[in-house]
């Protein structure tokens, strides 16, 4: 009893999640007028079909609200993913290949981070940039590279002993012709999965520590300055204020990590027996 | 026990003590790096003039501009070893007593949080893992993904929406109930108080578990040595707890020593929504309000927890593990 | 003739597995395996690394794994075996001895795995024989795997199997990279099983070992079983009856050490008919058809020209 081409439905997550997060950028960076309008004719409406997600109790639609939050978490959760896994490559490789001292460097560089529980590191980092936007966007580039740089690391050190890239050496190919032949065509797609699946963690780690309060103002409103805000509203029973975001916030990283682990099935090609 | 022990524990000793060393320091320098100046920031307010002269010294000795950083860290760095952590700007109190009353409400909480979490994750891990593919693993696994999309923030915000404020079961805050006297709050009190805050850390905390145990089960039972066993006619729970329990407990156990961080960084966020006078609760504070000391001391407590775990996990691991419990190395 | 302890019939194991892009394809890693052991008999199936051989074992045993189908037919004593049978005498009636420690538990003492944990009083004197048998002092019992040395694992895993009183013993590859002097021992305990009464199937690359000790061959090839033949069928090259089993004999160091060029083919591209045909010097066209397993001189043979 097989359910059709497991290889389809891959490919069939991997074009719904992406569309998904394409709509919700899109649609959030076209709202950012409808996001802002306050209208006090309309203050604190419970979810209904012209509001789907409510209002706010400035009578600002929840929906664009939402949108709004969510493509701006969206997209500084890449860019500090990005320059995480940057970082995550530079550093791995190095370890792998500048020998000992460069490894053991590295990885206390490694434990050091992992010791501070994240949302903590976070904190002081942004406390110590004076909070806003580039404390966040720098405090999860910062702290989000080491589990990527060990997989890096482990990768290379394999690919290095492996008999094809020995024989190469052998033949007395040159260090750049091997990393460029032999070693980046199998890095890239690891890579590629390590960084999508930074993803996630870095807008979780985001919206708490705006959630937190630090970070973003309050113009600015990204998915955990709307839900810190939800949250002071909660006791008065305006539960749709911290529902809808949240949800489709989980659904958003959900969409993400559905995202990396299609990409994982397809780029590995270990996976031809599943 | 073999005489590589001590060498073992020393070296993993060590190497916590230079984390440790090296942690402070970056703290340091990331709490001098700040463009707030704690002093302004808080002279304004009360807390300052009901200082006394000598705390105030004290401040000005760390964050004073006459003394370069490095004096300024070591003797930092020489009070906190003494137990003197200075002088918290916004609860007007020793640092190290700030600490010791929020760390004992947090302290509740995660070891509750750590011992449910564990103990649920493990057995669903395993129970997907033995039915890989099949529908329980799958709604298993769901649960974990979208257990590990949520932010621990946003749980909290759910439970408290349903238990405390439509129910009406639980407080909406706080670890004792408001004006009792300190002495007056019951053993029950702290209970009830913990129980939707401690509730959403194990929640959160399960899926990581749950998730490697359930790969670690399915390596284990795809493995040779398993293979061999049910050709030899093992199966059902004899074959698990014979065969796969201890190849899958170990890591798990490991792995769970190993994560205290994510409960403390969870507590951080949980805490935050129940305003339970925790640590998480005070680092925030700490944070928004400039608190250095504060903040300084609550960043390496934390490390010495995160490092604790790390070095019980790598005890525990040459405890079970005969391989290195016998002097052979392990793989 | 008595009933053979294990009859395989037309065997064949295949994979599903993923192509290139969406198709998914069928591997079939063995395909119409005939073999058949009586009481008191070794049978060496033998075939070289890698050739899918060890599935053999484990279709027997009931273990293959999920994506792995099976087909033909197993006969155990008379009655086919299937797979509740299987589950039920795997691990008494039929034991399998495995190639390495790999597969004994490495949290777990010697001693208790070999005895699966059993306390009582019979089964440690069964043990206590066992380990005088096999020279083992009573102190290897407390060892774990990791700690035996090349010597006693080798005991140790028919340990596992002369603990139970089996009818029908598997060995899979059980003389990997020993040298000849350890191998040829391991052999002769399984020589000491089939004394008695036991009925042993050996799978395994080395032919040369298995000649010394066994007392049939059946020849893998690309999946599938191309001669059986008693062992003193392989003292001349005339008395063989499939070309490849030839070319075996004159690659052995005394008679020769003359190796056929080329390899044997890919599961993925099998040719039809006979899958020996593009190395066989003998072949001509009616070799692209269906070869029967046909018997010859008492032993059998899939080949169309021999005699």
């Amino acid at each position: 009893m097989k359910m059709g081409n497991r290889r389809i439905r891959v490919l069939a997550g991997l074009g719904f999640s992406l569309t998904f997060l394409a709509v919700v950028c899109i649609w959030g960076s076209l709202s950012t007028e409808t996001a802002r309008v306050t209208d006090f004719s309309r203050v604190n409406i419970p979810p209904c079909l012209r509001y789907p997600f409510g209002t706010d109790w400035l009578g600002r639609d929840m929906l664009a609200r939402t949108l709004k939050g969510l493509s701006m978490s969206i997209w500084i959760g890449i860019l500090s993913a990005a320059v995480s896994a940057a970082v995550a490559l530079v550093l791995g490789i190095t370890s792998a290949t500048m020998g000992k001292a460069a490894d053991s460097v590295i990885s206390f560089l490694i434990d050091l981070i992992m010791g501070v529980p994240h949302i903590l590191l976070l904190i002081l980092i942004s406390v110590a940039l004076g909070k806003g936007l580039r404390g966040v966007i720098i405090g999860v580039s910062l702290t989000h590279w080491p589990s990527l740089a060990r997989l890096i690391r482990a990768e290379v050190i394999q690919l290095r002993e492996s008999p094809y890239i020995q024989i190469a050496r052998r033949l007395g190919k040159g260090r750049w012709y091997i990393a460029g032949k032999h070693m980046l065509p199998h890095l890239i797609p690891q890579f590629i999965v390590g960084l999508v699946l930074l993803f996630p963690h870095a807008i979780l780690h985001e919206s708490s520590v705006t959630f937190l309060g630090f970070g973003l103002s309050t113009e600015q409103p990204a998915i955990g300055i709307v839900l810190s805000e939800a949250m002071k509203y909660l006791v008065t029973g305006k539960w749709w204020l911290a529902l809808f975001p949240g949800l489709l916030l989980v659904f958003t990283v959900v969409m993400f990590y559905v995202m990396g682990e299609s990409l994982r099935k397809l780029l590995d090609p270990n996976s031809v027996h599943q | 026990m073999n005489r590589r022990w001590p060498v073992f524990l020393l070296k993993n000793l060590v190497r916590m003590t230079l984390l440790v060393i090296c942690i402070s320091i970056v703290t340091f320098g990331l709490m001098k790096a700040s463009p707030v100046d704690p002093l302004q920031a808080n002279v304004g307010q009360a807390a300052l003039g009901s200082m006394s002269q000598e705390q105030r010294e004290k401040l000005e000795e760390y964050w004073g501009v006459n003394t370069s950083p490095v004096e300024q860290y070591l003797s930092w760095a020489g009070d906190f070893i003494r137990g003197d952590m200075g002088t918290s700007l916004l609860y007007r109190q020793p640092v190290t007593r700030v600490i010791a009353v929020k760390l004992s409400n947090s302290l509740f909480l995660m070891v509750m949080a750590w011992i449910l979490s564990g103990i649920l994750g493990f057995a669903l891990g395993a129970l997907a893992g033995m039915n890989q593919g099949r529908l329980v693993d799958k709604c298993i696994k769901g649960y974990c993904l979208v257990i590990s999309s949520t932010p621990a923030f946003w749980l909290a915000l759910l439970l408290l929406m349903v238990f405390a404020v439509w129910l009406g079961w639980f407080p909406i805050g706080l670890s004792v109930p408001i004006g009792v006297e300190a002495s007056g709050v019951t053993l029950a009190d702290r209970i009830y108080h913990a129980v939707l805050p401690a509730l959403t850390l194990s929640i959160t905390g399960i899926s990581n578990i749950a998730l490697h145990t359930r790969e670690k089960m399915i390596e284990v039972m795809g493995s040779d040595y398993i293979l061999f066993a049910r050709m030899r006619g093992e199966k059902g729970l004899r074959l698990l707890r014979r065969y796969a329990l201890r190849g899958v407990l170990l890591p798990a156990v490991t792995l769970h020593f190993a994560s205290i961080s994510e409960i403390f960084g969870g507590s951080v966020l949980v805490e935050q929504v129940f305003s339970y006078p925790g640590l998480g609760q005070a680092a925030v504070a700490a944070g928004l309000g400039s608190d250095m000391p504060l903040l300084m001391a609550i960043t390496i407590v934390s490390a010495l927890f995160v490092f604790g775990g790390n070095l019980a996990a790598n005890i525990l691991y040459g405890v079970i593990d005969p391989r290195i419990r016998r002097g052979g190395t392990a793989e | 003739m008595k009933v053979p302890v294990l009859k395989i019939e037309h065997m064949n194991i295949s994979f599903t597995q993923y192509d290139r892009g969406m198709r998914q394809v069928e591997l079939p890693t063995i395909r119409d395996l005939n073999v058949e052991v009586h009481e008191g008999e070794i049978v060496a199936v033998v075939g070289s690394s890698g050739s899918g051989k060890s599935l053999l074992a484990h279709g027997v045993m009931g273990v293959l794994p999920y994506n792995a189908s099976m087909g033909g037919k197993i006969v155990y004593r008379g009655e086919e075996l299937t797979a509740d049978r299987i589950a039920r005498l795997r691990g008494n009636e039929i034991v399998l001895v495995p190639q390495s420690l790999s597969y004994l538990n490495p949290f777990a003492k010697v001693g208790y795995q070999i005895r699966k944990g059993r306390k009582d009083a019979q089964t440690r004197q069964r043990l206590d024989d066992i380990f005088k048998r096999y020279d083992l002092k009573k102190e290897v019992e407390d060892l774990y795997p990791f700690e035996l040395s090349g010597g006693m694992n080798r005991r140790v895993l028919i340990a596992t199997a002369m603990i139970e009183n089996p009818r029908l013993v598997i060995a899979d590859e059980p003389t990997p990279g020993l040298d000849l002097k350890v191998a040829k021992r391991a052999m002769r305990h399984f020589r000491e099983l089939a004394d008695m009464g036991a009925a042993v199937l050996i799978i395994t690359h080395d032919l040369e070992l298995a000649l010394e000790t066994v007392d049939r061959i059946a020849v893998f090839y690309a999946g599938t079983t191309i001669e059986e033949a008693g062992v003193g069928d392989f003292e001349k090259e005339e008395t063989l009856r499939h070309p490849y089993t030839k070319a075996l004999w004159r690659a052995m160091p005394k008679n020769g050490f003359q190796f056929i060029p080329g390899s044997q083919p890919y599961v993925k591209n099998m040719p039809e008919g006979c899958p020996f045909m593009p190395r066989c010097g003998q072949c001509t066209e009616a070799c692209r058809g269906q070869i029967p397993y046909k018997e010859i001189r008492g032993g059998r043979v899939r080949c169309l020209y021999a005699e």
